[in-house]
């Protein structure tokens, strides 16, 4: 005769929950990763509270990276605060400019040519597919696929070749300007964007085909860092994370700037919130972003690249050694810098990392009053503890590159 | 419920508390009575449908009455539109009742108005610096604060007031002598000019004392 016993499986936050509950649990261990964890990704500490094996709670410590930069803009002209933004998320240093130059702008409540705003599209989706291949290539390497690292990031130089075509630097491209960019697009960089575009989705492919389906890279993914879409706006996390949990919302959509109203392009949205729909978000807006690119690329308009208001742009220089207005124009910039109206803006962009938001608070002249950064990489951090609860230690590494963040941003 | 309806209904839930809203380039901003910012925010959240608290973040307006200010950037998702509350907090009583009952996302936001200003926020859960180490003494956001910074001990650390001297104009505490060579040439931020560097590469025995 046989005899049956019914087991209860139950999932292991559960299974946490219950350690913590049952007065026979072992003590409790504290744990220290970071800051020089290279999972971590640069300089976050994490203090892990275990119990063996499993992370009972966890405390996010930031500020390794802290160098004052809100402090630092409130010292200096906007235009000079400009190499600043390249330092925020070092990842995607292009599309902080073309944030920050379009925060600047609506304070002085001005337009630019839409020449400039197609090249800025280009810019911030460049950018976008820079800084989601190193999240990828560092996330599969974290999980223990380490070819992935450098199929991403054999893609990723031939972004910085475009953005040394763009800009002259690779990584501090400091491109744009108040009001327009440093320079026009250089008619290089056309040729160089379509074989790009034209290689690319294949890239993609091949990174897909070795981890989507990938036995090792699913179970260590699937279900684990599950954050859902109620945490996720309670938290006021944006970005892939945000969408990775299922909610429809993409600044590019919901409030376009820089003529996104343009372009055809869909927005991916997870279903679960775990680390593998954050994943597969992020895969398909790189594909999303060769769209726009093509698009972009395609019907770039003709046209001056800066606005044509001298007293916020510097004008033009055989025009400043040869004639006095000019003259007059390029000493107050630079001196003064442009003089913007008294009161306060905020304006957001969706950044690679989530929405990238300057909020000025401008008392009139040449330097912001008060200019706060709301860093999406400071915000998504936040949801780190609720995603980690319950699950294993080896989990974290997972989560945290789920996540996509940079503490040159989170610590600003 | 789009944003006028929103602050209509403010304004008879709140009364005198909700200042007239103030628009620039499109943004609507009310200021609301110091005591009244929790009430406003749940009611906002909840009957409204502000369901994102997307940025908080403190102001100095040093040489005003009263000199600090909370600014919250609320969001809808549902209606896609913001509304910023303005609180104004006095510098003798600077307390401001904390939403992080409403929006647990307002955690990091009020640690770091509080690390950077010095505001407290009473009911929040783990008021502590964030971005400063713990036990720093300085508020450095606020305007009397030098952006050249002030020496403070790092204790038990390499690095302290003791082993550390300031830049020129008194660039902060984090610049440590130069060691090699090189490292003099590379380091911009030095006391000397670079005669003097060169001078003293040429006789490397006047060693400064540190």
């Amino acid at each position: 005769m046989t005899t049956q016993h019914e087991m209860e499986l139950i999932d292991s936050a559960a299974r946490a929950q219950q350690a913590m509950d049952d007065e026979l649990a072992g003590e409790k261990m504290i744990i220290n990763m970071g800051p020089q964890h290279p999972s971590t990704h640069g300089v976050l500490r994490v203090v892990l509270e275990l119990d063996g094996e499993e992370i009972v709670n966890c405390w996010p410590d930031i500020g390794y990276l802290h160098r004052g930069d809100e402090k630092i803009a409130e010292n200096m002209t906007y235009t000079q605060f400009i190499p600043y933004t390249d330092r925020l998320d070092y990842l995607a240093p292009l599309a902080n400019n073309v944030t920050y130059a379009y925060a600047v702008e609506k304070l002085m409540g001005m337009d630019v040519p839409p020449r400039c705003k197609y090249i800025r599209v280009i810019c911030a989706e460049l950018a976008r597919i820079s800084s989601h291949l190193l999240g990828l290539g560092s996330f599969g390497m974290d999980v223990g696929a380490m070819t992935i690292f450098l199929y991403t990031f054999r893609e990723r130089e031939k972004i910085h070749d475009m953005a040394e075509c763009i800009s002259g630097a690779r990584f501090t491209t400091s491109y744009t300007r108040i009001g327009g960019l440093a320079h026009d697009m250089p008619p290089e960089l056309e040729p160089m964007l379509r074989k790009f575009l034209k290689e690319f989705p294949a890239a993609v492919d091949e990174v897909d085909k070795l981890l989507t389906r990938n036995r090792i890279f699913c179970d260590r993914t699937r279900g684990i860092g599950v954050l859902t879409k109620e945490d996720a706006i309670d938290l006021g996390v944006t970005g892939p994370c945000l969408r990775g949990s299922g909610v429809d919302w993409d600044i590019r959509k919901s409030h376009p700037y820089s003529s996104y109203e343009d372009f055809e392009f869909d927005v991916p949205v997870g279903s679960v919130g775990d680390s593998y729909d954050r994943y597969l978000v992020r895969m398909e807006e790189m594909r999303q972003s060769v769209r726009i690119l093509q698009q972009a690329v395609d019907n770039l308009p003709d046209g001056p690249v800066n606005s044509p208001d001298a007293k916020i742009l510097l004008p033009q220089k055989e025009a400043v050694l040869t004639k006095m207005e000019e003259l007059i124009h390029h000493f107050i910039n630079v001196t003064e810098g442009i003089n913007a109206p008294p009161g306060e803006v905020y304006f957001s962009a969706e950044n690679p990392k989530g929405e990238l938001g300057f909020y000025i608070v401008s008392k009139g002249g040449g330097a912001p009053h008060r200019l706060k950064i709301r860093a999406p990489s400071f915000v998504n951090l936040q949801a780190l503890p609720i995603m980690a609860r319950g699950h294993m230690m080896s989990d974290m590494v997972a989560i945290l590159a789920s996540i996509d963040f940079v503490m040159g941003e989170c610590d600003r | 419920m789009n944003l006028q309806k929103a602050i209509d209904r403010l304004k008879v839930r709140l009364g005198e508390d909700v200042s007239a809203p103030v628009e620039f380039r499109g943004e609507t901003t009310v200021t609301i009575a110091r005591e009244k910012i929790v009430v406003a925010c749940e009611f906002l959240k909840k009957e409204c449908g502000f369901d994102m608290l997307t940025d908080l973040s403190g102001v100095d307006n040093y040489g005003e009455d009263p000199r600090y200010e909370v600014d919250y950037l609320l969001y809808s998702l549902a209606e896609k539109c913001h509304l910023r509350l303005k609180v104004r907090v006095s510098e003798d009583d600077m307390i401001v009742d904390s939403v992080t009952g409403i929006w647990r996302g307002a955690d990091w936001h009020e640690r770091e108005a509080f690390d950077m200003f010095g505001i407290r926020f009473r009911g929040h859960p783990n008021l502590k610096r964030i971005i400063m180490w713990e036990g720093y003494p300085y508020h450095p956001l606020r305007k009397d604060f030098p952006v050249a910074g002030i020496a403070a001990d790092l204790p038990e650390t390499a690095v302290n007031a003791d082993t550390v001297r300031s830049a020129p104009m008194l660039g902060g505490p984090f610049v440590p002598t130069a060691g090699t060579r090189s490292s003099i040439r590379r380091e911009p931020r030095q006391y000397d000019t670079i005669a003097e560097q060169d001078e003293k590469l040429a006789h490397p025995t006047k060693k400064e004392p540190v």
